[in-house]
């Protein structure tokens, strides 16, 4: 497993520089773009994409997105939500977001960044043609820490071109960059070879396969160098120089086995095959599945054999024989078990994508192919890349199934809600129209009351203040000089003063008490205006409650409804793209099986003739030794 | 020699990683095409996705009703924190124990929502109640009290943690 990750790393790195992890704000204003970045620092990119992007669109949809708190961090929303989507492969919507960015009204070092990150796109997706134009886009001011990553791009997609003496320009000035560290000379030494440079270029593979470093990633780049110069050596027949690269390479590396294989093999064409043995037989005692151990199962007794061990050789040609019988059934139950599904079932089963280790772990199921055989296969950047998708295509219909279930419940929701409501709101609505015509009728009287008092500010009237008992008593006197005058007479003198008095009583008290009562009226309407304030809230909360009710259970239909359609639509489209990426993954995984068998079937044939070979010299040697007795 | 020297020739040829031609074959263009075809399935999903979120928020979270609890850690803490409980007005509505990925998430300045639901318009009791290691090694556990207050429209609660506190952020 280790294998496979170091070897996928190379390949990533030496293709081109991932992206960076996304980073949070220094201050973080939108607790929904951190939100998104939760998910991304996790690593669960179709959560942030999704999260990122309705936050994006809300926000461009505001009348006035500068007041959005999202405003603040709005151009790393717009980068990130175009690394999630590369980070996702999807990367034609990260074109497009990054394109949106360097059209946008931005500045120089941001324009600069975008623009690297589109040529990445285009590179990474084998359109280095696009990927250059991109990057002769670039002008200005680069932000400090793209500047190497930007330039050792800029470099690949030189290479890429077949423009390998600017290439080498620039990585030659990146001999010393931070964190990539092998990789430029590696890079390097590849560039001058291409640009037929032979021995420059040797040497560069040659110092990048003597760096000294701690780091996994650098060791393995330093043999990977060390394994292509030997294997160059060796096809030069230099052997001894190709004897000493290959002895550099790590015992316990990625590229160990192929270079303990060459080790033997520079030993064996020198004619020492004691010393080929030394390599030859570490390597036999290796994973059987490997295709070096494989072939130095047959190197062995073919040393032994030249060094006159007859005996011996026969002995392991046929040890030999038994592993490729037994790997060639193995191999049959592979391609079996890959054409059956049952590959694409396991890869899918969910305590897998727990672990770290699932491709060993993957092996141990049952019914499952002998996934070391498709180790190199898996390392290469089709299959991963065909695996991811299968991978994504397996979380997406997971989740559209789930949201059908979703939908489910919320129409159930949605039924007891209506339900609930539908019989109870005529009467509340009866209730609420009886006490809103009260209302206003309250309502009408203060606001007159209100206007009344506000005109006796600048004209007093006394009367308007007279008490309920002051009318009923004047109304009363009115009344009592009506009857008296009602046959046309005069009131009587005496009682006449005695009304007039009973007035002037009523008169003296409204006026001389009217800056008090207009005092106390004044306060009364303050109290009534806080008691109208707080029925008005009341009567909001009912209207948004009664609004709020009708809005639970209605106009979700339609919505539903196209949720639906467009559910099971990409239902049918996942479920037709899985087969076929599937179908895919099953084919290259099967040539792969089938090419491997294939040539453990030649291991077969040559190890079946030199087992007859050894065996009749063996005999021989006896026989000799009999007679010399 | 002869037979052993097309050996090393197969040998070298096993440098190279390249998906064999052998059965049905897989062109890149095949590749190519598939993968544009999932990259647009992909955005159509996403874009399911996105109007679920709204429609989900607006059946079950009504901006009148929703409050949403936030959990952040505090910049350059390095305490490690396995697990949260959020009380509001004395019940539980959201306990969370966290994985290494996430804390390393929070850890980066990234923010959970931890909890969203729905509450009257008013003041609420909200208690949140952390366990977790110190920098040391020791066990702690901490709880804080706060007063919500919740408006007409949504409600918005960062809880910010660190080893010595708990504190509301005000948004």
């Amino acid at each position: 497993m280790k294998r496979l990750f170091v070897l996928l790393t190379i390949f990533i790195f030496t293709a081109s520089r991932g992206g960076a992890a996304p980073s949070a704000p220094e201050e973080l204003k939108d607790l929904y773009f951190g939100e998104a970045l939760y998910y991304a620092l996790q690593g669960e990119w179709f959560d942030a994409i999704a999260r990122l992007d309705t936050e994006l669109m809300l926000h461009h949809g505001l009348d006035e997105p500068e007041r959005d708190t999202l405003h603040y961090h709005i151009n790393q929303a717009e980068f990130d939500v175009g690394d999630f989507e590369l980070a996702y492969r999807m990367h034609q919507r990260a074109g497009r977001a990054i394109t949106a960015v360097i059209e946008g009204n931005v500045e120089e070092p941001v324009r600069n960044e975008a623009i690297f990150r589109l040529a990445r796109i285009y590179f990474q997706k084998d359109q280095p043609l696009n990927a250059w134009y991109a990057v002769e886009r670039i002008s200005g001011t680069v932000p400090p820490e793209i500047r190497d990553d930007l330039d050792f791009l800029r470099a690949q997609i030189l290479m890429a071109n077949g423009r390998y003496a600017e290439a080498e320009d620039i990585l030659r000035g990146l001999q010393d960059a931070k964190g990539l560290e092998g990789f430029t000379s590696y890079n390097l030494g590849i560039a001058l070879i291409k640009d037929g440079k032979e021995p420059e270029g040797r040497r560069h593979l040659d110092s990048t396969g003597q760096i000294k470093s701690n780091d996994a990633i650098t060791l393995a780049i330093r043999d990977k160098a060390n394994l292509a110069l030997g294997s160059k050596l060796l096809e030069e027949k230099n052997y001894e120089g190709a004897k000493q690269v290959l002895d550099r390479v790590r015992l316990s590396g990625p590229f160990s086995n192929r270079a303990l294989l060459g080790s033997g093999w520079a030993h064996a064409f020198q004619g020492d095959f004691e010393r080929a043995l030394v390599p030859w037989s570490t390597l036999v005692t290796r994973e059987v599945t490997d295709a070096s151990v494989q072939e130095a199962m047959l190197a062995v007794p073919y040393a032994y054999g030249k060094l006159n061990v007859n005996s011996r050789a026969a002995v392991l040609y046929g040890s030999a024989l038994e592993h490729f019988g037994r790997e060639l059934d193995k191999l049959d139950e592979s391609i079996r078990s890959i054409r059956e599904g049952h590959f694409l079932r396991a890869l899918v089963r969910e305590e897998l994508k727990q672990d770290a280790d699932w491709v060993v772990k993957l092996r141990k199921l049952p019914q499952t192919p002998e996934t070391y055989y498709l180790l190199d296969l898996m390392a290469s950047h089709d299959f991963q890349e065909s695996l991811k998708n299968y991978l994504d295509l397996e979380h997406l219909r997971t989740r559209l199934e789930t949201w059908e279930r979703d939908l489910d419940a919320f129409e159930g929701i949605i039924g007891q809600r209506r339900a609930y409501y539908q019989p109870l709101l005529p009467d509340i609505d009866r209730q609420f129209r009886r006490l809103d015509s009260h209302m206003r009728l309250r309502l009408e009287q203060r606001d007159r009351i209100g206007q009344r008092l506000k005109a006796m500010l600048v004209v007093p009237r006394p009367d308007y203040l007279a008490t309920a008992d002051e009318r009923i008593i004047s109304e009363q006197i009115a009344l009592l000089e009506g009857t008296l005058m009602s046959g046309g007479t005069a009131v009587p003198g005496e009682i006449g003063d005695r009304i007039n008095r009973m007035r002037g009583v009523l008169h003296w008290n409204i006026y001389t008490e009217y800056d008090r009562r207009f005092t106390e009226t004044y306060k009364h309407l303050l109290d009534l205006n806080r008691e109208v304030e707080q029925l008005k809230k009341q009567y909001t909360a009912f209207v948004r409650t009664r609004q709020a009710a009708t809005q639970s259970y209605e106009g979700y239909d339609d919505v539903i409804r196209r949720q639906r359609l467009l559910i099971r639509k990409s239902r049918e489209n996942v479920d037709e793209l899985m087969a076929r990426q599937g179908h895919m993954l099953e084919t290259m995984a099967v040539n792969e099986l089938t090419a491997r068998r294939e040539r453990l079937t030649e291991f077969q044939i040559k190890a079946r003739f030199a087992t007859a070979e050894s065996y009749d010299r063996a005999v021989r040697d006896q026989s000799e030794e009999r007679a010399d007795k | 020699m002869n037979c052993w020297q097309k050996g090393i020739i197969l040998w070298i040829s096993v440098l190279v990683l390249s998906v064999s031609a052998y059965g049905e074959k897989i062109s890149r263009e095949q590749i190519k095409g598939l993968d544009e075809q999932v990259q647009e399935i992909k955005s159509d999903v996403m874009g399911i996705a996105s109007e679920l979120k709204q429609l989900e928020e607006k059946l079950l979270y009504p901006s009148s009703t929703q409050v949403a609890v936030f959990v952040s850690l505090v910049s350059g803490e390095t305490f490690r924190l396995d697990s949260v409980e959020v009380r509001l007005d004395g019940k539980p509505v959201a306990q969370h124990l966290y994985t290494f990925k996430e804390l390393e998430a929070l850890q980066k300045g990234g923010v959970q929502r931890i909890y969203t639901g729905n509450v009257r318009s008013g003041e609420h009791d909200l208690e949140v109640f952390m366990i977790g290691k110190s920098g040391g090694g020791t066990d702690f556990e901490k709880s804080e009290r706060f007063r919500v207050n919740k408006d007409i429209g949504p409600r918005i609660v960062e809880i910010s943690l660190a080893s010595q506190s708990i504190v509301l952020n005000e948004r």
